[in-house]
C-alpha cells in the first residue's frame, strides 16, 4: 500500500442527496393529492391508482429479474390471488375491505411460498415459462369455483356500503402508501446484505454460492416478497375498479406491461421502472385511439431497446452522464497527494464487484 | 374399457401433433439455452402465411406446407442473425426478453391484419374419414397422418443431429460455443440454423393445427405452453424424449377432457407439475 494513494468510498453524491429529498417531496405531494385543487378528482385519482399499481408491479418484477436474475412470466398469478383474496375476505368472510387488502398481499405471498418448491425446480428460461403455467393453473382453478362467480367473475358489491368519497380517497391513499413503502423498502433492501447477495446471484449463481450466499433462500425470499407486492397490486386495483373475472385477474398483460416498463426504463436499476412507467403511460395516452397499435409500438420499442440499449433508457442516460439518483453504488474516489486538487473521474464500483 | 382405449389412442395421436410443436423448442433450448417465448406466435404466423396460397391459389394445405416451411426456415435464420444474436451473451435474460417482445408484436400485428375471427384449413372428406379398427374404436385418418409425419420428422431430425456436419456443429455449439469456435464453427451462424430448423418444424405443426381445429391471433401462448410442457416432461437432450413427453401430454389432456370442457388443458398442466415435483429432470432425460 502506497501512502501517497488514499481513497474515499462514498455512496452519496450531490445529485443523489438532492434526489432523495426530491423523492421525499414527491411522496408528500402524492399523499396530498386528494386535498389538492384540480387533481383531487375521482377521475384523476382512479387513473393515478392504475399508474401506481403498474409501477409497483414493475418494481417487483425488476426486483426479481433485474436483481435476482429470476425472469417470471407468471406474476399475474399473484395479482389474481390478491384480487380474489379481497373478494373472499371482504365479500364472503365479512372482513373490512381495506383490511382485506394487506391480507390479500399475505395470501399471495403464501401462495408463492407454497408453490416455490415446485417452480424453483426449474432454472433460467424454464422458470420463466413454468411460472406462466402456474398462473394458468390458478386461472383455471378460480374459474371453476362457483362461489366466486366461476368463469364470469364477481363484482365487489360489498364496497357499496362505503360512501363514494371515503372509498375513492381511501383506495388512492392505500395505493400511494403501497408505492412509497415499496420504493423505500426496495431501496433499503438493495443497500443491505440482501441486495448485495441478490446482485451477486444475478451475475453468477455459482460464484454467489461460493461466496457464501444462500442462493436457495435468497431466491425464495425475493420470490415471496415480489409476490406479496403483486398481491397488493391485485387487491388495490380490483378494489378500485370493483369487478374481477378470472381472465382479467390472471391476464398475462399484467406481466407484459411490467416487462415492457422495466425493459424500456432500465432493467436492474431502481429508477428504471419509474422512467419506464412514464414512457408506458405516455405512449398509451398518445396511441389511445389506435387499439392494438399501442402494443405493437410498445413491443417494437422494447425489442429495439434490448438490441441497442440493453440497460434501458435510464441505464443509457446513467452511463452517458454518470447519473445516480438513488445511492446504491459505491464509488471509489482516488486522491493522490500530488494532484489532489485536480478533478479525478470517479470510478464506478458496482456492488457485485465490491465483494471480490 | 373401450372408452379408455379410445381416449388413449386419441391422446397419443394428439401427442403426435404436440411433438411437432415441441421439437423446435427443444432444439433451440438445447443449442442456445434460450426458450423462445414467441414460439407459439410464430406457429400462428406460419398458419396465417399458409392461408394466402390456400385461399388465393387454391393450393391444397398439405402442399402449402412445403413453401411455408422453406419461408419459415429463412425467417428463423434471419430473426436469429438480425435480432437475437445481438442479444446473446452470458445471460439468458436479454434474448428471452427479445423473444417476449416479438411475441407481443406478432400477436398484435396478426390481430391488426387478420382481426380475431377464427380461421381453419379445409381438406375435404379426409378431415372426417376414419379407419375402423373394431366396431367401436375408430382412428381418424388425418390425426394418423399427423402422427406419422411427426414420427418421420423426429426421426429425420435426430438423423440430422447424429449424421450430418451441420448436426455436429449444432451439438458442438450446444456443448461449448467457444471451443466449437476454435474448431472453425461459427456460433452465430449455427444459432441461425438452429432457429431456422425450429421454425421449419413449427411451421408444419402450425399448419396441421390449423387443419385439425381453428386458429386465431391469440392461439400462440397455449401452443407455446403445450410445447414447453412436452419438452420438460420428456427431459433435456433427447428428441425422442420430447416426442414421448408430447404423447404423455396428449393422453393427459384427452383423459382430462372426459371430465368436462376445460379440464383437458388443466390435466395437462397438472401432469407437467407432477413430473416437475417427482422427476424434475424429465422422464427420458439423456445424460450427455
Amino acid at each position: 500500500m502506497r501512502d501517497s494513494l488514499s481513497y474515499v468510498v462514498s455512496r452519496n453524491t450531490a445529485l443523489s442527496n438532492a434526489a432523495v429529498w426530491a423523492g421525499v417531496v414527491a411522496a408528500i405531494i402524492v399523499v396530498a393529492v386528494p386535498w389538492l385543487p384540480y387533481v383531487g378528482t375521482f377521475g384523476f385519482m382512479r387513473w393515478a391508482v392504475e399508474v401506481m399499481c403498474y409501477l409497483v408491479l414493475a418494481q417487483m418484477w425488476n426486483l426479481m429479474a433485474g436483481y435476482g436474475g429470476l425472469m417470471s412470466v407468471g406474476m399475474q398469478a399473484f395479482v389474481g390471488v390478491g384480487g380474489y383474496s379481497v373478494i373472499i375476505f371482504a365479500q364472503h368472510l365479512g372482513v373490512h375491505p381495506f383490511l382485506a387488502i394487506p391480507i390479500a398481499g399475505a395470501m399471495a405471498a403464501l401462495a408463492a411460498a407454497i408453490t416455490a418448491p415446485l417452480v424453483f425446480r426449474m432454472r433460467g428460461g424454464y422458470f420463466a415459462i413454468g411460472t406462466w403455467v402456474l398462473a394458468e393453473v390458478f386461472r383455471i382453478a378460480f374459474s371453476n369455483v362457483s362461489l366466486l362467480g366461476g368463469g364470469s367473475g364477481q363484482s365487489l358489491t360489498v364496497m357499496s356500503r362505503i360512501d363514494r368519497n371515503t372509498r375513492e380517497v381511501a383506495i388512492y391513499l392505500i395505493a400511494a402508501t403501497t408505492l412509497i413503502v415499496a420504493s423505500a423498502v426496495i431501496n433499503l433492501l438493495l443497500r443491505s446484505r440482501f441486495g448485495l447477495g441478490l446482485t451477486a446471484l444475478r451475475d453468477s449463481e455459482a460464484a454467489a454460492e461460493s461466496q457464501g450466499v444462500d442462493v436457495r433462500m435468497l431466491k425464495f425470499q425475493v420470490y415471496t416478497l415480489a409476490s406479496f407486492g403483486a398481491g397488493l397490486v391485485g387487491a388495490i386495483y380490483y378494489t378500485s375498479i370493483l369487478r374481477l373475472s378470472p381472465s382479467a385477474a390472471f391476464d398475462p398483460n399484467w406481466v407484459v406491461a411490467s416487462i415492457f416498463i422495466v425493459v424500456i426504463g432500465g432493467i436492474g436499476t431502481v429508477e428504471g421502472p419509474i422512467v419506464g412507467t412514464v414512457i408506458f403511460f405516455s405512449l398509451r395516452w398518445a396511441l389511445a385511439d389506435y387499439g392494438t397499435w399501442y402494443w405493437l409500438v410498445m413491443g417494437t420499442v422494447a425489442v429495439i431497446t434490448i438490441m441497442f440499449a440493453p440497460a434501458g433508457v435510464w441505464g443509457f442516460a446513467r452511463a452517458r452522464w454518470d447519473l445516480q439518483l438513488l445511492p446504491l453504488q459505491r464509488r471509489l474516489t482516488l486522491k493522490s497527494a500530488a494532484d489532489a486538487s485536480a478533478p479525478k473521474p470517479s470510478q464506478f464500483v458496482s456492488p457485485s464487484n465490491l465483494e471480490s | 374399457m373401450i372408452d379408455v382405449a379410445d381416449t388413449i389412442i386419441h391422446g397419443v395421436l394428439l401427442g403426435g401433433l404436440y411433438a411437432l410443436f415441441a421439437i423446435g423448442l427443444s432444439i433451440t433450448y438445447g443449442v442456445m439455452r434460450v426458450v423462445n417465448i414467441a414460439h407459439g406466435d410464430f406457429m400462428v404466423l406460419a398458419a396465417y402465411l399458409a392461408l394466402w396460397p390456400v385461399t388465393h391459389l387454391d393450393m391444397n394445405p398439405f402442399v402449402a406446407i412445403v413453401p411455408i416451411v422453406l419461408l419459415m426456415f429463412c425467417l428463423g435464420y434471419t430473426v436469429q442473425r438480425v435480432v437475437l444474436n445481438r442479444t446473446m451473451g452470458t445471460n439468458f435474460l436479454a434474448p428471452m426478453l427479445a423473444t417476449f417482445g416479438m411475441s407481443i408484436i406478432l400477436r398484435n400485428g396478426l390481430q391488426q391484419t387478420y382481426h380475431s375471427d377464427s380461421r381453419s384449413f379445409q381438406i375435404g372428406a379426409l378431415g372426417t374419414e376414419s379407419l375402423h379398427l373394431t366396431d367401436t374404436i375408430a382412428i381418424g385418418k388425418f390425426p394418423l397422418i399427423v402422427f406419422c409425419v411427426s414420427v418421420i420428422l423426429v426421426f429425420l431430425t435426430s438423423l440430422l443431429f447424429s449424421h450430418t456436419k451441420i448436426g455436429m456443429a449444432l451439438r458442438a455449439t450446444s456443448d461449448d460455443p467457444e471451443t466449437a469456435g476454435l474448431m472453425g464453427i461459427k456460433a452465430k451462424r449455427t444459432y441461425g440454423v438452429a432457429l431456422g430448423l425450429s421454425f421449419a418444424l413449427l411451421a408444419v405443426g402450425g399448419i396441421f393445427a390449423g387443419i385439425r381445429t381453428t386458429f386465431t391471433p391469440e392461439s400462440g401462448p397455449a401452443s407455446l405452453l403445450y410445447a414447453f410442457e412436452a419438452v420438460v416432461i420428456g427431459g433435456m437432450g433427447s428428441l425422442w424424449g420430447t416426442f414421448a413427453g408430447a404423447v404423455i401430454l396428449g393422453v393427459a389432456q384427452g383423459a382430462g377432457a372426459q371430465f368436462g370442457a376445460g379440464f383437458g388443458v388443466l390435466a395437462g398442466h397438472l401432469v407437467f407439475l407432477a413430473v416437475l415435483a417427482f422427476k424434475p429432470t424429465g422422464l427420458f432425460e439423456r445424460t450427455p
